[in-house]
């Protein structure tokens, strides 16, 4: 996995409540048995006019103009603004993987759905809740300031303005640890080894039943 | 001790390891498997060089992807089809029992656990599937997850967590003729919004939830993670323990006694605390019908769609807006006024026995009207199938002139050949409204099988108590 540190990165709002995974990438592309290419396919029904299956070259479709990542002041986004509940719906991990492979780095709403929140960890995106007040205030900024980025500074937990104003957000030390290094928790798991071990063999005598 | 949630039962009992953060190492004791996301999962092992540790604890089903028709053909589709032989390859490489596409026991994966027994009272349950809520119906912890950690339960048989908050939903009093678990869930997420569980592991308590059956209680259970909860769960009683007694991986003999002694603990203390608790009069409750693309957009089915003008905030209103655009519907169009064009009897929400006695109940003796182009029964597993069949209902629904499909996910999500086609409406009894989830452009309205059956011989939605 890719680590996060200190990201400064053009800000793209996405201006809608409840943002769910079949619309961050829809069903047909779940049938790749891969975990790369996804993003030419993030959020297709919105970004395109036509309708998208897998494994077709996305780059001469035609594109929905009116849809915020297509226009040209947002091109090379790495910060997606969203609203409340982002992410919400399916327990997709392909959602996380198509917002990565598109290029973004940091994800900031009000609320993210729970299975989302925790798959985007696993992928090297950060997702940050702020509160509602102040996501309002970044929709305001973003819209009215073309090239309008952000600061995103994991170590110390902040979000900086290009004013000068800085929001701190939380994350939980174990997740902040491993994306602050780009490792995945298996191996850190598989080194608690022993401990598996001791429970599994205290349940067995407990709940046999369990074990056959 | 102090007073424990059930959710506090089921933490405390399958913790391995906490950090002082809060950070922990949860035992997993079943892992369901299916073909959409475990292939990369599978992949990383192999590139890591790792092994299942427990290879016994996971079983696999083929579900999303399966045909409906004609099964025996295979699936057209060649990249389903590679999925679903990816999965069987994947299971045969590490020695997971799987039921595959022409086995009996094959059917979506939150039916098939818990008919085979191996959905269990007191387990954690984890499949990488947002529904897996469904299994806390049996006083489980279950919650879907990412590839991901599909990959991390497999090599270690465990997850990284951290404990969610609790909420109580009690639900007190009876349920009116018409009315059931999916319109005690779409109401609950009326009251609370799609994002009111986030952050939470809800347990839903009271008279009319004792009162539900295990199937109600799953339907229940199920539609937790509409309601932004992770896990759903209900207290384990009398029901719960004859519905697992006899299942073909139900313990047996001296371990069933001593299970079933632990299964009796698992629910909440009376002086338990939760974070937040919700109260609903079941009483109150009648048939649900979402108009929107969000199940929280909902109403009554003596309802009207509502005016945006009267949205209480200005993202809500513009939500409503895009939702009435999408839906082509006007606002304050009553409910009942709003035709169908395809009728979707299914999926892991409402598949099961119970859901398809209710809908037959309904269509008995009448006819699909005949501006309904499709009216399709698609059960949970070959089990349920069979089990309908031995009652007639196929026969029923086919004299109706529905269709009567073999078991998968099927146009809950249209990831096989089953879809709406865009501008169709359709009454279904799945889980998610979302803009394209049946079909590009499609539009959906989550109902009970009773309310989807009446649609389906009206032509539009009807008010079942009165049908």
């Amino acid at each position: 996995m890719r680590a996060f540190t200190l990201l400064d990165g053009l800000v793209v709002p996405l201006d809608r409540a409840n943002v769910d995974t079949d619309a961050i990438i829809p069903k047909q592309f779940l049938k790749s048995i891969k975990r790369s290419g996804f993003g030419q396919n993030l959020f297709d029904e919105w970004r395109y006019l036509d309708h998208g299956e897998p494994g077709q070259d996305a780059s001469n479709r035609p594109k929905n103009p009116d849809f915020v990542l297509n226009q040209p002041r947002y091109q090379g986004a790495q910060v997606l603004l969203a609203r409340e509940n982002f992410g919400c719906g399916s327990s997709r991990e392909h959602a996380p993987w198509a917002l990565e492979d598109f290029g973004l780095r940091a994800l900031i709403a009000p609320s993210f759905a729970d299975i989302f929140y925790n798959n985007c960890f696993k992928n090297g995106l950060l997702p940050i809740v702020l509160d509602a007040a102040i996501v309002d205030q970044l929709f305001r900024e973003t819209e009215a300031t073309p090239g309008y980025a952000l600061q995103v500074d994991l170590e110390r937990q902040n979000v900086t303005t290009p004013a000068g104003e800085s929001f701190g957000f939380d994350v939980d030390a174990h997740r902040k640890y491993c994306l602050l290094n780009g490792l995945d928790d298996i191996g850190l798991t598989l080194q608690q080894a022993d401990k598996i071990k001791a429970y599994e063999e205290r349940r067995k005598a407990e709940a046999p039943w369990l074990f056959v | 001790m102090s007073a424990q949630t059930l959710y506090d039962k089921l933490w405390q009992s399958h913790l391995v390891h906490e950090e002082p953060d809060g950070a922990t190492l949860l035992y997993i004791d079943r892992h369901l498997v299916h073909e959409v996301t475990s292939p990369q999962a599978f992949e990383g092992l192999r590139l890591a060089g790792r092994k299942p540790r427990r290879p016994a604890a996971a079983v696999a089903v083929p579900d999303h992807n399966v045909p409906t028709t004609n099964r025996a053909g295979g699936i057209a589709d060649p990249i389903s089809r590679l999925q679903v032989e990816t999965l069987d390859q994947n299971c045969a490489d590490f020695g997971i029992v799987e039921f595959k596409m022409e086995d009996v026991r094959q059917g979506i994966v939150h039916v098939i656990g818990p008919e085979e027994g191996l959905t269990l009272p007191g387990m954690t349950v984890v499949c990488g599937d947002s529904h897996t809520s469904t299994h806390g119906a049996f006083g489980a912890l279950a919650f879907g997850i990412g590839t991901s950690e599909v990959e991390h339960v497999l090599a270690t048989q465990c997850l990284v967590t951290k404990k969610s908050r609790a909420m109580r939903v009690n639900v007190e009093g009876e349920l009116g003729h018409g009315v059931t678990a999916k319109d005690v869930a779409l109401a609950i997420i009326g009251k609370i919004g799609t994002a009111g569980g986030n952050g939470y592991a809800i347990e839903f308590a009271g008279s009319a939830i004792c009162g539900l059956s295990m199937e109600g209680r799953m339907t229940l259970c199920n539609m937790a993670i509409e309601a932004g909860a992770r896990a759903g769960m209900v207290a384990v009683d009398d029901k719960t323990i004859d519905y697992v007694k006899g299942r073909p991986y139900a313990p047996t003999g001296k371990q069933w006694d001593q299970a079933v002694d632990w299964w009796r603990t698992l629910v909440s203390d009376a002086d338990a605390v939760f974070d937040q608790e919700v109260h609903m009069d079941a009483a109150a409750i009648v048939p649900q019908v979402t108009w929107g693309t969000s199940p929280e957009m909902v109403t009554s089915v003596d309802g009207r769609v509502p005016d945006p003008a009267d949205a209480p905030s200005e993202v809500k209103r513009s939500d409503w807006e895009r939702a009435l655009a999408y839906m082509g519907l006007a606002a304050n169009t009553p409910i009942e006024k709003i035709a169908v064009d395809k009728v979707f009897i299914g999926s892991c929400t409402n598949s099961r026995i119970e859901d398809l006695r209710a809908a037959a109940a309904v269509v008995k003796g009448r006819q699909k009207a005949a501006s309904v182009k499709l009216a399709m029964v698609v059960p949970g597993s070959g089990l349920v199938k069979q089990q309908a069949e031995q009652e007639g209902l196929d026969r029923i629904f086919l004299a109706a002139g529905f269709e009567w499909r073999d078991p998968g996910c099927s146009m809950c999500l249209a990831m096989n050949a089953d879809r709406l086609e865009p501008g169709e409406r359709c009454a279904s009894t799945s889980n998610r409204n979302f803009e394209g989830r049946q079909g590009q452009g499609g539009r959906t309205h989550l109902v009970s099988p009773a309310m989807a059956a009446a649609a389906a011989v009206a032509g539009h939605f009807v008010d079942v108590r009165k049908f």
